[in-house]
Formats: structure tokens, C-alpha cells, sequence
């Protein structure tokens, strides 16, 4: 129903490779995040597979079906974009309606599939509307009732939250998340919002420069990060990095500590240092740690009612069992 | 403009426009209004201030207005369907990338640089001049006869020459309305499985509609008046007599400025009813 394979797949702008030769496999109901830095490529692979861009060498397959110079239509995806790309002059529900009365669709059949996805998407208010009388979020349900109601062979998602508040982020987070529960259908979503990723993903790809850096389920990319660049791009607050004698003791060229794997004290531990800023969260309390002649900043995830402040002295110790160690290459050391 | 100074400053510095449009504006018009109530015809030395609506009845029920209120009304549907369509496809055809586009943009605007005078002697002597013209060449070329354009469809010969003129206009709008499309719409719409037909018609056609909106308006107001053309070309004969012709003929051919002073007040509220039954039709595309 919805399994895509890359094979090979290369594109070039002209003489800059954006993405050199990549392979990847995406099972069939699989929710798979792209997530990197901007500008490494997750769009752009999105939007091959979408067929919005030619490849430059290699296959693209969906269910075993060479797509590569098929055209968008002809290939059974539906996208969201992330500026939602509703058609302004037209209804909620002939914006809905438009990819099924492109393709000719009975109109009764085409009202029962538009009544059942407004129904999903809390939408049947609205379907006299124009989407410039809708919320963003109301936007972004039509932007996905769009595309459901074509039932594609997977879903394709362009950032779709990176213009939405950070509530109504988290709420469509949720739905997007219960959708793909409800519809089991493959979702290929790319973000460069690590958390999105770390939420949402059954499996996740992380690009760097068109290279894939690693490819795994979320807790297996914080757990088992395969390189620095990875174990620097997944968590937040993000991993404290050490390298020269401290990582030699370890027999390594970098180790690697979570702010949440540090444990802080006031009287005693291995490392000493200074409290700069504590940020209190409530349920956390993100500590900022200078001056303890490793690296320049530490950060220390601790309980939200730790009683440290500013110019404290604060003693850390690294749970020993929590340490990343990587080699002079910047690969994980198993 | 927040407080009551700024206020004050703005009023003050937009006075001298307001003085200007209405010097312009407002005494030409008094004063055609003020002879259309008139018997004025200056080379006989006639002038009586006030024969009441004598003029506008003269003029409305004589044989040459209706025929000129047709003629105009044809030439100004004739260019603007020409601009309109010709617009769309150039201004979609100028927004694909291609080699030395900000060339190709100067030449396509070029024509709405000439003078209406020049424009329509080098379009009568150069191209529809039966015995030099271009197109006789053409014709000749082809083994045709050559055509008389000017005096065998001299309407739509001017409808040409003044559609030339105002396709730059139309084009440089629907350019910059196409270019404002939001490209992701247009690659929705393909991924939902619409051709590029439907792809225009749904999408890019419902864009322009708001462009389109504002150049059938701006150029009805200007095409209203067309003088020159018809001037340097057939002098108002062969049918291409318009309103605003006849008015001319009223006031400088006939001597009858009284007559032909009613005959402008008419043709001013004449376009005036078109404006607003424009307005009117189109108000829905412009607010949303």
C-alpha cells in the first residue's frame, strides 16, 4: 500500500549536489521524519519522492513500482506544504473536493469522502468558508483533509507546523500523530523541530548536507547516537561535548554527556564549577555551569526545585553508564 | 499620522495637489457644463447663455450618436478583449525563465512609450500603407492581393493600433499578478492530479481575476477617449467615428461649441454609468 524504496537516488542543481547517491527503505505505515539542520536536503528529498523535482541519477519505487519519471499525479502521494497552498478563491469543502474532482470522481462519492474527512478534522462548520476566514490550525486541517480524502499510498508533510503558535503546535502534533494511528497509512514528515521528530517518528532520518547521518526509532538516535553530529542534533537541551584529558581517561577522542545524565551537587562529585544562569522551569531547572576548566559551558538538566542560583559552586558527576564515547572521526565507539 | 500635528502637517502638504486637480479638473468641467446650456457658435458671433436642454436633445436624437455610441463601445470591447487575452499569455510567457528576460520585459513595455500620434502614423504609413506597407509586402509575398486595412476594416484596424499600445499596460499588470502566485498553490494543484489546463483555469485565472479586474477598469476610463488614433488615421470616417470624435467634429468642424459641450457632459456621464456598473460587477473581486 504505501512502500517506498530509494535506490541510488542523486540530485544536482546544476553543478552543486544537494543530495549525493542515497538509499533508503520506507515500510509500508510507517511514520518516517527527515529532520536536519536547514538546508540539508530534507525538502528537497521530499519533494523528489513528491515528484516536484527530477532525480538526477537513480530509482525512486513505490509498492515495487519504478515512479521516477512518473508524474506527481500519476504517483498516489498527497502532500501538505507548509505554507498550506489552499486554493484562496475557492470553499473549504471545493478545496477539499479539488484532487477528486480533478480525477473525474462520482459526486456522491465525492460528498461521502468529504463529509467523512471533515468529520476526522472537526471541519464541518467550516466547509462554506474561505480559507481566509479560517485559523491557521483550521488551515492546516483543510491543508490534511486535502489530502486524505485522495487516500493516497502515503502522506508526504512539508513542515507543516513551523507556522503555527507553539500551542496550536502541539495540539496538531497530537492529531497529526492520532491520524496516522487511525489511517495506518505511510506519513513521511520532515521537520528540522527535533522534537516533531522525537514525538512523531516511528523511524527517523537524520540528514546532514544530502548525507543520511542515521537512520533509527527515536529513543534508538538518543540512546545510540552513531556519530557526534547526531548525538549533538537529538536531545534538548543538547549533549555536553569533552574532549583532551577528560575523554582520554575514557579511552576516547569526545565523550558525551546528557544534561539530564549529569547529577549535581553542593558539597561533593568529580567536576567543580560555577553556576551561571539556572533556568526554572517548573519541572526542570536547566543549569548553565562555567568555569570547570573542561569546556566552556556545561548544561545540567536537574529537578525543578534544585536551590541553586547564580555564583553558586556546584560539584557534577556523570552517571558512568551514560557516557557517549566517540573516536578522533567523530564515530561512536560501541 | 497619529497625532493632530502630523495631521495638520499632512493636510497642509497635500493642499497644493488638491489646488492643482481642482484648477485642472473642476473649471474645465464648470465651464463645459456651463456652454452646454449655451448657443454658442463663435464664428457667427452667436452666443445666448441659456437655451436650456436644447443641445442635449439635439445631440442625443441625432442619426450620428447612436452610430458613435455603437462604434465606441465596439472599440473599446475589441481592445480589451485583445489586451486582456494578449496580456494573460504574454505575461505567462514572461514569467518563465528564459535567457535575457529583463531584455525580452524592456521590449515587450517599449510600445507603451510611443506616443499614440506616432504610434498610429508608423502603424498607417509603415504597415497598412497598401503600396509600401509591411503587410502588402507580406501579402504580395504570400501571393495574396494586398488589403487595404484602413479603408476596408478601418475599425478594426484602429482596434489593432490602439491594442498594440495598451498590451504593454495589460501585461506589465498580469505579470506582476502572476508572479505573486503563490507557486506551492500551483504545485498542490498538480500534485491533486490537475493538468496544466485545469491548472490555469482553476488556479492561475482565479489569481489574475483581481489584475484583470483593475486593467478592464483603468483602461476603459483612457479607451473612452481614444482621439488621436482615429485623428491621424481615417479623421472619423469608414465608421470609426466615436463619441468622443463626434464631439470634436461638434465643436471644432462644425463650429458649434454649445453642441459639442453637451455632447462631452454626456459622454462624461456615459462613462461615469459605465465606471459604476464596472465597479459594481467586479466589487466582489476586489474586496476579498
Amino acid at each position: 500500500m504505501g512502500r517506498i524504496v530509494l535506490k541510488g537516488v542523486r540530485k544536482a542543481f546544476g553543478d552543486v549536489e544537494v543530495i549525493p547517491p542515497l538509499d533508503l527503505e520506507i515500510e509500508d505505515g510507517e511514520f518516517v521524519v527527515f529532520v536536519g539542520p536547514s538546508g540539508c536536503g530534507k525538502s528537497t528529498l521530499l519533494r523528489l519522492i513528491a515528484g516536484l523535482e527530477d532525480v538526477s541519477s537513480g530509482d525512486i519505487e513505490i509498492d515495487e513500482r519504478n515512479v521516477s519519471t512518473v508524474s506527481p499525479a500519476k504517483r498516489g502521494l498527497a502532500m501538505v506544504f507548509q505554507s498550506y497552498a489552499l486554493y484562496p478563491h475557492m470553499s473549504v469543502r471545493k478545496n477539499i473536493a479539488f484532487p477528486l474532482r480533478m480525477s473525474k470522481m462520482d459526486k456522491a462519492e465525492q460528498d461521502k469522502r468529504i463529509a467523512h474527512a471533515a468529520s476526522i478534522l472537526n471541519l464541518t462548520d467550516y466547509l462554506e468558508r474561505r480559507p481566509g476566514q479560517l485559523s491557521g490550525g483550521q488551515r492546516q486541517r483543510v491543508a490534511i483533509g486535502r489530502a486524505i480524502v485522495r487516500e493516497p499510498a502515503a502522506f508526504l508533510f512539508d513542515e507543516p507546523l513551523s507556522n503555527l503558535d507553539a500551542a496550536l503546535r502541539h495540539g496538531m502534533r497530537v492529531e497529526i500523530g492520532e491520524l496516522h494511528k487511525d489511517l495506518a497509512t505511510t506519513m513521511i514528515y520532515v521537520t528540522h523541530d527535533q522534537i516533531e521528530a522525537m514525538t512523531m517518528a516511528d523511524k527517523i532520518v537524520v540528514l546532514r548536507a544530502g548525507y543520511i547521518e542515521q537512520v533509527g526509532s527515536p529513543l534508538e538516535l538518543y540512546h545510540k547516537p552513531r556519530n557526534l553530529f547526531v548525538a549533538g542534533f537529538i536531545g534538548s537541551p543538547t549533549m555536553n561535548l569533552f574532549e583532551g584529558a577528560t575523554a582520554a581517561e575514557h579511552g576516547a577522542h569526545t565523550i558525551g554527556v546528557r544534561p539530564e545524565h549529569l547529577v549535581p551537587s553542593k558539597t561533593e562529585g568529580l567536576w567543580k564549577g560555577r553556576v551561571g544562569l539556572s533556568e526554572h522551569l517548573g519541572s526542570d531547572t536547566f543549569l548553565h555551569i562555567h568555569d570547570t576548566g573542561l569546556t566552556e559551558t556545561i548544561t545540567v538538566r536537574a529537578g525543578g526545585d534544585i536551590d541553586l542560583h547564580h555564583n553558586d559552586t556546584v560539584y557534577l558527576t556523570p552517571e558512568a553508564d551514560k557516557i557517549h564515547r566517540f573516536d578522533a572521526q567523530g564515530l561512536r565507539i560501541a | 499620522m497619529a497625532t493632530a500635528h502630523s495631521k495638520s502637517a499632512a493636510r497642509i502638504m497635500i493642499a497644493p495637489a488638491v489646488f492643482v486637480l481642482l484648477v485642472w479638473m473642476l473649471i474645465p468641467l464648470l465651464m463645459t457644463l456651463y456652454f452646454s446650456f449655451a448657443d454658442y457658435r463663435p464664428l457667427r458671433g452667436t452666443f445666448d447663455a441659456w437655451i436650456g436642454f436644447d443641445n442635449y436633445v439635439r445631440f442625443l436624437t441625432s442619426s450620428s450618436f447612436m452610430s458613435a455610441l455603437i462604434t465606441t463601445l465596439w472599440m473599446v470591447a475589441g481592445i480589451l478583449s485583445i489586451t486582456i487575452i494578449g496580456g494573460v499569455l504574454l505575461a505567462l510567457l514572461l514569467d518563465q525563465p528564459m535567457y535575457g528576460q529583463g531584455f525580452v520585459r524592456i521590449l515587450v513595455i517599449a510600445p507603451f512609450f510611443v506616443m499614440p500620434t506616432v504610434s498610429a502614423l508608423v502603424w498607417k504609413n509603415m504597415f497598412f500603407n497598401v503600396d509600401n506597407g509591411l503587410f502588402s509586402y507580406l501579402f504580395k509575398g504570400l501571393g495574396f492581393q494586398p488589403y487595404d486595412f484602413l479603408s476596408q476594416s478601418p475599425l478594426l484596424s484602429i482596434i489593432v493600433i490602439v491594442a498594440w499600445q495598451w498590451l504593454p499596460f495589460a501585461t506589465l499588470i498580469l505579470l506582476t499578478a502572476v508572479q505573486s502566485l503563490d507557486s506551492e498553490q500551483l504545485e498542490a494543484a498538480e500534485m491533486d492530479g490537475a493538468p496544466a489546463l485545469s491548472r490555469f483555469r482553476f488556479i492561475i485565472l482565479p489569481h489574475l481575476s483581481r489584475a484583470i479586474t483593475v486593467v478592464i477598469l483603468i483602461q476603459t476610463i483612457f479607451l473612452l477617449s481614444i482621439f488621436a488614433e482615429i485623428f491621424v488615421t481615417t479623421n472619423g470616417a469608414f465608421g470609426t467615428r466615436t463619441l468622443t470624435y463626434l464631439v470634436y467634429q461638434r465643436v471644432l468642424e462644425s463650429q458649434n461649441v454649445g453642441l459639442g459641450s453637451a455632447g462631452g457632459i454626456i459622454a462624461v456621464i456615459l462613462a461615469n454609468v459605465i465606471a459604476i456598473f464596472l465597479m459594481r460587477i467586479v466589487g466582489k473581486n476586489l474586496d476579498n
